[in-house]
């Protein structure tokens, strides 16, 4: 009291009398608490030894002896109490041994707080309370920590086994490796958590490999499930927060990662038997349980594919095979049953990418390339854009061989449209179509113009103009055919002295919208010859700047047989028309006669000559009666043919177009290709090689897909008639010379 | 004609520009008024080369002669005043010079594009036949670049796909030469805006050596 300095000692003792207490507080003996006054006095002690004048300045002792007296307490009391304990035990004693030690540095700083305020920033020194932690991170954490890791590892495996642990001891312990961390996490990462993320590891992959064989997919699945709930329960419980995002992806990647092909294509349970079974539950558990880890959908996304893949080619296969093991009585009868197939498999895939996949893009993508795979395979030798094309052509005829409802026809004619996006050739697709789509409109009366013209506007809004527009024409064509027959009629009653005096109809055709058909220089009979003047005399009333050129080979005539039996009405093509007339003139004619009077090609004529004597219909009579037509062959007018009908038509198998038409466009895709090239470069006016080609195939992606060759080919072209040049300096790049 | 001949000789004061007249006149066809091919053939002759030899062209080149096998007055003039000669035996030393000229690789590529032209003996044409770009490839590169050339040229003669070249694809043909290795090919990247011509011939490569 006063000014009279204090001895270091004799300070000293004073505080020592309060550290006792202290002990004696932590051991649990009888003892009262810390009144105000014995705080006040210690706090004031230390506060006076620190303020008296050199060299009574006592704060560096103080502050050695503070750390001095951590050190011995933890020497003699808290490390024999932890020597001989184990297991549990050990955690429990080492958490309350570090509880006391927290309580002492606490009342500890209390009392020497005075330190904290000038000495410590004076020297640079740590901290009280760091001091406090450091003695005991040094002393006892440094001596026991891996043993305590091995005990806090031994109970969390217990725990995953099954048993109940005492979470609030494992809570408590782990703390201590992030207190002791001193601010960073390193201790705790270090000293317990890298071996934890290691034993995770080897624990899921043991438990992994042994479900993989024993679970079905969907069980596995859902076991997964309860284990990633389980470990999040685990960080939350005990665990440090940090350690969330590391532990959920190594169990995700032991269980889903590693296993995904093994548990996805599992041969009884996998995704292509929950597809069969329509388990919808189990293949959204598997979106959802993929979902969460990173690039997971893409994994799932692949099994899908193929699985898609597989089905779709499976049916490729089965029409493949079905055509060569027996012939089908309807030609083409497998492909169609292929389409349906597909446009089934279609419907299927998408409700599920809706209903469990959440529309995902990824699953998107893998739909679209699976069918991509399979829809542009060669059937039987027919291109997948000829059999979608017939698919088409069969529904749209009058009387299809199932009379479906107008809204079945309009649902099959969008699917096939959408089906159509999956083929790469898509401008065979249009001249197979447009070949089909003529013989409809010119043959198969009673068409239905609505339809026609609905699946056109569907085609156009998916794949643009270019692919539709010459059909657009030719459907008006017909139209427009109807109304001129009305002003035709007409012009014959004005000019009655002009009628040939039988009934006859004329199509005009414009030139660019029609298929192109051979023109065949038929030595006409002379009933026929006075209808082309007649008509080409209307004609030129309505226009004189067209030139028409006759198809006959599209026509179609109705004769009357005068058969003995009963006379029947024929209904054939305006060439076997010509073939028969010949025989209203001469009774028996000989091959080469009928070449010289029609003047056909021989492969013409033979077709014709077959379908009237050799088909199911003989109209005429050959000798020799052999199954084929040879040059040498005579023939006569069947007399005695009969039918039980009165009108029958008389097929003449057309000849097959799939070689033209592949020709066909196969001659039209360079020059889309130098349009496409001559467009980009002019509205880029220099590009980089890579560039123009990968926009090239881009432009023409709606149409077809051009290989890169293809694509040089005709820039080599295009620079050799100046439309473009190479880059002097730069070979990589072009430039358009307007 | 004539009168060009006139109004250059009226300014034909300048004693040089005389003996390089009367050289050219040595050669020229006096109606043409200009050296045709058998006043080349001629002057090859006196200047100890053959007509087919790569120095003959490059001569053409230096006199940025137009026409394949004739050499105008202003090209001869231009030419040998460029040259720094004015007689037969500077001109026979100057063709030494010039081979190292046409060299430099500032100069070379000028040469060889000139090389193509030079070919180009029809109006508008603007390709040349497989078999004379085969002789102007050995003519123009054969010496620098022999196994490519060789290659290529056996390549060309028996392929179908090409009856005539252009000028983007002979362009190519240097740079293949200098940048691909050979014979691994390995740098070739037939993505690349190379012609597709090389890419042919570097597919029936790789074909013959697998």
């Amino acid at each position: 009291m006063g000014c009279e300095n204090i001895e270091f000692d004799q300070g000293w003792g004073e505080m020592e009398k309060g550290i006792e207490k202290l002990k004696r507080i932590l051991a649990g003996e009888k003892e009262t608490p810390f009144t105000s006054r014995e705080y006040m006095t210690l706090y004031t002690t230390i506060y006076n030894m620190c303020n008296q004048k050199a060299p009574h300045d006592y704060s560096e002792q103080l502050y050695d002896k503070y750390k001095e007296t951590l050190d011995e307490y933890i020497t003699s009391i808290v490390l024999p109490s932890l020597k001989d304990k184990h297991d549990e035990f050990m955690l429990r004693e080492l958490v309350e041994r570090w509880l006391n030690h927290k309580i002492m540095v606490k009342w500890l700083t209390r009392f020497f707080h005075y330190l904290d305020r000038y000495f410590i920033i004076q020297k640079s020194v740590p901290a009280l309370n760091e001091v406090g932690t450091t003695c005991f991170l040094n002393l006892v954490y440094e001596d026991v920590h891996p043993t305590i890791q091995d005990i806090v590892l031994s109970l969390i495996d217990k725990e995953r086994e099954g048993d109940q642990i005492d979470r609030a001891l494992l809570k408590n312990a782990l703390e201590i490796f992030v207190e002791m961390g001193l601010g960073q996490m390193n201790r705790y990462q270090d000293d317990f958590e890298a071996r934890f993320l290691q034993e995770t590891t080897n624990y899921y992959s043991r438990k992994a490999s042994k479900w993989i064989e024993e679970d079905s997919c969907p069980d596995y699945l859902l076991k997964s499930e309860e284990c990633l709930k389980k470990e999040v329960d685990r960080v939350s419980s005990y665990l440090h927060s940090s350690s969330e995002t590391k532990l959920i992806k190594k169990v995700q990647h032991e269980l889903l990662v590693l296993y995904v092909n093994q548990l996805l294509e599992k041969e009884d349970s996998g995704i292509k038997v929950l597809f069969r079974d329509d388990k919808v539950d189990d293949l959204s558990r598997t979106y959802r349980v993929y979902n969460k880890i990173s690039q997971g959908l893409d994994l799932v996304a692949n099994v899908f594919k193929q699985h898609v893949t597989i089905e779709g080619t499976a049916f490729v296969q089965q029409a493949e095979e079905a055509t060569s093991n027996q012939a089908s009585n309807t030609p083409g009868g497998h492909e169609q049953v292929l389409v349906k197939n597909i446009l089934e498999l279609h419907d299927n895939y998408m409700t599920y990418l809706n209903s469990c996949f959440q529309n995902h893009n990824l699953f998107q993508k893998a739909l679209k390339e699976a069918f991509e795979v399979f829809c542009n395979k060669t059937v039987n030798g027919s291109p997948s854009a000829e059999i979608l094309a017939s698919f088409a052509d069969h529904i749209l005829r009058k009387g299809g061989s199932e009379k479906l409802s107008d809204e079945v026809i309009e649902e099959t004619l969008e699917k096939v449209v959408k089906l159509l996006q999956y083929v790469i050739d898509k401008d065979v697709f249009a001249e197979f179509y447009r070949k089909k789509l003529a013989r409809r409109l010119l043959f198969d009366r009673g068409t239905n113009d609505d339809h026609e013209r609905s699946i056109l506007s569907k085609l156009k809004q998916q794949f643009g103009a270019p692919l539709t527009s010459k059909m657009e024409g030719m459907v008006t064509d017909v139209v427009l055919a109807k109304e001129h027959q009305s002003s035709f009629q007409e012009y014959l009653r004005n000019n009655p002295d002009v009628h040939p005096g039988l009934d006859f109809t004329v199509t005009v055709l414009t030139t660019g919208f029609w298929p192109s058909y051979k023109w065949f220089d038929l030595s006409l009979p002379s009933e026929m010859v006075k209808w082309v003047k007649v008509f080409k005399g209307f004609y030129e009333t309505k226009t004189k700047h067209r030139k028409l050129t006759w198809i006959f080979s599209l026509g179609t005539s109705h004769i009357n047989g005068k058969f003995e039996p009963k006379p029947i009405e024929l209904i054939v093509s305006t060439h076997q028309a010509a073939v028969l007339l010949l025989f209203n003139a001469s009774e028996r004619l000989s091959y080469s006669e009928i070449v010289a009077q029609l003047n056909l090609a021989h492969d013409d004529l033979i077709r014709l000559l077959h379908s009237l004597s050799c088909a199911k219909y003989k109209i005429l009579n050959k000798e020799p009666s052999s199954k084929s037509i040879s040059q040498s062959d005579s023939f006569k007018f069947n007399p005695n043919f009969t039918d039980k009908m009165r009108r029958i038509k008389v097929p003449l198998p057309p000849v097959d177009e799939r070689k033209k038409v592949i020709e066909d466009v196969d001659k039209d895709r360079p020059y889309a290709i130098d349009a496409a090239i001559v467009r980009i470069m002019k509205s880029r006016e220099v590009i980089t090689h890579q560039q123009l080609i990968s926009e090239t195939i881009e432009q023409l992606s709606r149409m077809f897909k051009p290989n890169i060759k293809a694509i040089k080919k005709r820039i080599e072209d295009l620079i050799t008639r100046d439309y473009m040049e190479r880059d002097r300096d730069n070979s990589h790049m072009f430039r358009y010379l307007a | 004609m004539l009168a060009g001949y006139s109004t250059v000789s009226s300014k034909a004061k300048i004693k040089g520009l005389e003996k390089i007249d009367r050289l050219f006149n040595t050669y020229a066809n006096s109606s043409l008024g200009m050296i045709d091919p058998e006043g080349i053939e001629a002057l090859c002759s006196d200047l100890g080369v053959d007509y087919t030899d790569v120095r003959i062209l490059m001569l053409a080149w230096k006199l940025k002669a137009e026409k394949q096998g004739y050499f105008t007055q202003d090209e001869w003039q231009t030419g040998l005043k460029a040259l720094g000669v004015d007689s037969l035996s500077k001109l026979k030393k100057a063709l030494s010079d010039l081979e190292k000229e046409v060299e430099k690789p500032s100069n070379y590529e000028d040469f060889y594009t000139y090389a193509f032209r030079y070919c180009l003996t029809e109006e508008k044409q603007k390709s040349v036949d497989i078999e004379s770009i085969c002789e102007l490839l050995n003519l123009v590169l054969g010496v620098q670049f022999r196994p490519q050339i060789d290659s290529l040229i056996e390549y060309l003669k028996v392929q179908n796909d090409y009856k005539v070249i252009n000028s983007d694809q002979w362009i190519n043909f240097l740079r293949f030469c200098k940048e691909i290795s050979f014979p691994d090919l390995e740098n070739y990247d037939a993505t690349q805006a190379w012609p597709l011509i090389l890419d042919n011939y570097v597919e029936w490569m790789r074909e013959k050596h697998s």
